[in-house]
């Protein structure tokens, strides 16, 4: 297993580079995933999805897709992409310390 | 009398049905199929319609023909579920009360949910080939073909059969090679995957395949809309891929009758425990199938590997024992990669497909993740394994769990 260190923390990766365990993470973990992923800075909107996300994921086990995010976070699809450039679920997903999503298969 | 109901009778329910008329005893318990048409097709051969290598009517039978005797089977729409009482309601105004049900309505495609790619244009220059009309309409087509820009284009996942994508495009790149006019057409894939395929291994052998088959690739496209007028797909970040003729996955979805019923998620797919394969939060409705939410892939193997299970998981709850075979998520998948070749991949829910080689008795050992003609066989006989074996529940030489023998990890 790969690890990693941020925000003074080892981390555990799983094989797709997330975070193998979603209680490692914090908001100073996701400041620095987020600059991983080429972000400038987490805004409101930012947040507003990745907690939407960690809701989701405690409660199902699984991150939402991006039309799921659409229907239920209040962000439409454009703008999602504008957040979290190129594939907003999968990149929402690791800044929020979850696992890839499922539905991808 | 107590009445075991399946909705579907295509793949999975017809399969369950054979299984079922087998297990049950049929002097206390009824069992019926609803299906909305009469035929079933065999939707694996519609990746080689469009090459002119199966025409619809080699792929098309009675969908009764393979329901075992004392089996009926409704011909009606089904308009939706009341799980409070136990009753499906169907088009035909006709209700029907179970003792347990099992649902198994599949996926379909939805083009209405892009912007601009169910216009007047679909089905001149913009195809599918996941339906028997779009397959056959292509196949037209191609035969005219002068050439040009081809793009496949995915426009959500999950789609049935992940892999028939790329096997369209493999086997593009040998149909136009084999009439002389490769030269004359650039192959393209526009895919919302951030490579060939979902898991890493794969996507790697996947992509270099594509690569020396000179098929390019746009990753991470998430397609917001087509503009018909100026040939081009345009990406949700404004990305934009042009085309002369475009093959379309629209988004799968699970049947409407499944959101009129409010048993679904944002695609229509059926909340459903992905190991008991029992519906989440109703009570004695089993999923198999295309319809669930599983995080497995939409495939006919898959369909295959859970039956045994649900089989189990359906004889002991309806003696009111808590179900106990467990899915895994396993699938087995075949490649065409063209010019008489392909490839085989086997996974579940947590290996990832590996390299090697798979045993199977009498047959194989079938090469894994590599090219070879054995395989394109496996595949072309899979079509008589279909109609006489699979669909009448007959027990392959497969295991139902996915087994690690002849796999090199990675
Ligand atoms: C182009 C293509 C290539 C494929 N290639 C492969 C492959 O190589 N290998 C592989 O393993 N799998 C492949 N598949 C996938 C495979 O065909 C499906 O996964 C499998 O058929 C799913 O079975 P199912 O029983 O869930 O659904 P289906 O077999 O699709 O059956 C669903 C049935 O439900 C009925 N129905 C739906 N809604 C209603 C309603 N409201 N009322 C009444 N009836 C209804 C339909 O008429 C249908 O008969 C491919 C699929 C496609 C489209």
């Amino acid at each position: 297993m790969e690890t990693i260190c941020l925000a003074g923390k080892t981390l555990t990766l799983d094989n797709d580079g997330n975070l193998a365990n979603c209680n490692d993470w914090n908001e100073a973990i996701a400041c620095e995933l987020a600059t991983q992923e080429g972000l400038d800075e987490l805004t409101p909107q930012h947040w507003a999805v990745i907690t939407y996300m960690r809701a989701v994921f405690h409660k199902e086990g699984d991150a939402p897709s991006i039309r799921r995010l659409t229907r239920e976070s209040g962000v439409d699809t454009k703008t999602l992409y504008k957040l979290f450039p190129k594939g907003p679920a999968k990149k929402a997903a690791r800044i929020a310390g979850l696992p890839k999503p499922k539905g991808c298969i | 009398m107590r009445h075991m109901l399946i909705l579907g009778g295509g793949t999975g329910g017809t399969m369950m049905a054979n299984k079922l008329a087998h297990a049950l005893d049929l002097n206390t318990w009824r069992l019926t199929v609803v299906d909305a048409t009469g035929e079933h097709y065999y939707q694996p051969g519609f990746l080689l319609v469009p090459f002119g290598a199966y025409r619809m009517r080699d792929l098309v039978r009675p969908r009764q023909q393979y329901l075992p005797q004392g089996v009926r089977l409704i011909r009606s729409s089904i308009e939706h579920l009341n799980a409070d009482i136990k009753t499906v309601v169907l088009a035909s105004g006709e209700q029907l009360r179970y003792d347990c049900l099992l649902i198994a309505t599949g996926a379909g495609i939805h083009p209405e949910q892009t912007e601009g790619l169910l216009d007047d244009e679909w089905g001149q220059n913009k195809f599918d080939f996941y339906t028997p009309t779009g397959a056959e309409r292509l196949a037209q087509f191609l035969k005219g073909w002068q050439g040009g820009r081809l793009v496949v284009s995915i426009t959500e996942m999950p789609i049935k059969c992940p892999v028939a994508p790329l096997e369209f495009l493999f086997l593009a790149d040998a149909y136009f090679t084999e009439r002389g006019m490769r030269g004359k057409v650039d192959l393209h894939l526009a895919t919302p995957l951030s490579g060939a395929f979902t898991r890493p291994t794969s996507n790697r052998i996947l992509g270099d395949m594509l690569r020396d088959k000179g098929i390019s690739v746009t990753p991470d496209f998430g397609l917001a809309r087509v503009d018909s007028r100026e040939k081009k797909l345009v990406a949700w970040d404004d990305t934009e891929v042009p085309y002369d003729l475009l093959v379309s996955v629209p988004t799968n979805m699970g049947d409407p009758w499944i959101a009129r019923s409010g048993i679904g998620n944002e695609l229509n797919f059926v909340l459903t425990n992905k190991e008991t394969l029992l519906a989440e939060g109703l009570e004695d409705v089993f999923v198999i199938g295309d319809a669930s939410n599983l995080p497995a892939s939409k495939a006919g193997s898959v369909v295959h590997f859970q039956s045994e299970i649900l089989l189990a998981n359906i004889l002991e709850h309806i003696e009111g024992r808590p179900p106990r075979a467990r899915f895994d998520g396993h699938a087995n998948c075949f490649i065409e990669s063209g010019f008489g070749k392909g490839m085989l991949i086997d996974f579940n829910y947590e290996t990832e497909p590996l390299p090697g080689t798979f045993p199977l008795p009498g047959l194989g050992p079938f090469a894994l993740l590599r090219e070879s003609p054995l395989n394109h066989y496996g595949k072309l006989m899979f079509r008589w394994v279909y109609w006489n074996l699979l669909l009448r529940g007959v027990e392959l030489p497969i295991a139902n769990e996915m087994l690690m023998a002849g796999k090199v990890a990675a």
